[in-house]
């Protein structure tokens, strides 16, 4: 007999590991609020605008030639699941923002399909947030968001923007899509912030 | 883009949210979408519920009718993808 029994594959992680209000799930739900896009990876685009107007773009070779970093973290969405040690690649936003010159405090994030999402700028930078293209050493499924899309792990999901296309950077908190239906403008899972006014 | 796989349901889904805020049944009424001006029994509206609130999209334009968020304490409900709703007055 073995020294360890086959059954242990180290120490678990648990329900203490999880915000208040939390369940773990080892599926991978998804949510929409809309048809799937379904964006070819040559008909990619991802941009960064600043408060003054200027424009950074980037085309999946381009994005591709980015330093890309393997990504584990946590994912808790605002339905209640959450998703431990989930493996991600993807291109840090730091490496994005690296020639962008700009003040603001502010980002709106914009998908293909519509969808928005508001964040403060400095949550998405110092290797807080990334833009995923790999999910589990595969390329991103359209239906999680693929061909890329924003991760903000330590916020609740919603504002992991899927099949994202560009940001667009501002003065101004303004709210996006489930922001102006009441939810939190911010969406910290540890302060359990889901609605607006928690 | 490609053809997708419907993800929606279609407007009845949305009867029971929508019943938690009105006194009449909004399914059979007519809505005008904002986006393309398609009018259609708002039965025929394609409704998102596997999401943090129901959405409710045109199915000429896939423009949002109609979000309802039920938090604790309130309902939000996002009217501006209708032009208007035309509910009859006959039974």
């Amino acid at each position: 007999m073995g020294i360890i029994s086959p059954g242990f594959t180290g120490r678990g992680r648990s329900g203490s590991d999880l915000p208040p209000g939390q369940y773990l799930t080892q599926d991978f739900p998804v949510l929409s609020a809309g048809p799937t896009p379904h964006v070819l990876p040559e008909h990619w685009e991802f941009t960064i605008a600043t408060e003054s107007g200027e424009m950074h773009r980037w085309d999946w070779a381009a994005f591709q030639r980015l330093p890309a970093e393997e990504i584990t973290r946590d994912l808790h969405c605002v339905t209640r699941w959450s998703k431990l040690a989930t493996d991600w690649k993807g291109v840090s936003l730091d490496a994005l923002f690296e020639d962008v010159e700009t003040a603001a405090d502010f980002v709106m994030a914009h998908s293909y399909g519509g969808y928005t999402t508001n964040l403060p700028l400095e949550d998405l930078l110092d290797g807080q947030a990334w833009i995923a293209y790999q999910y589990d050493g595969e390329p991103l499924a359209a239906e999680h968001g693929g061909p890329a899309r924003l991760l903000v792990p330590h916020l609740y999901l919603w504002k992991s923007a899927k099949w994202v296309r560009g940001l667009v950077l501002s003065d101004t908190d303004d709210l996006g899509f489930w922001e102006t239906a009441g939810y939190h403008e911010y969406g910290d899972p540890w302060k359990e912030q889901r609605y607006a006014g928690d | 883009m490609s053809a997708d796989v419907p993800t929606y349901l279609d407007g009845n889904a949305a009867a029971g949210a929508l019943r938690e805020v009105f006194a009449v049944d909004l399914t059979a009424a007519i809505g005008k979408c904002t986006g393309c001006g398609h009018s259609a029994v708002f039965a025929e509206a394609h409704v998102y519920v596997d999401a943090p609130g129901m959405v409710a999209r045109c199915p000429g334009c896939d423009n949002v009718l109609l979000r309802v968020v039920s938090t604790p304490n309130d309902t939000y409900l996002d009217l501006r993808g209708l032009t208007y709703l035309r509910i009859s007055n006959t039974p």
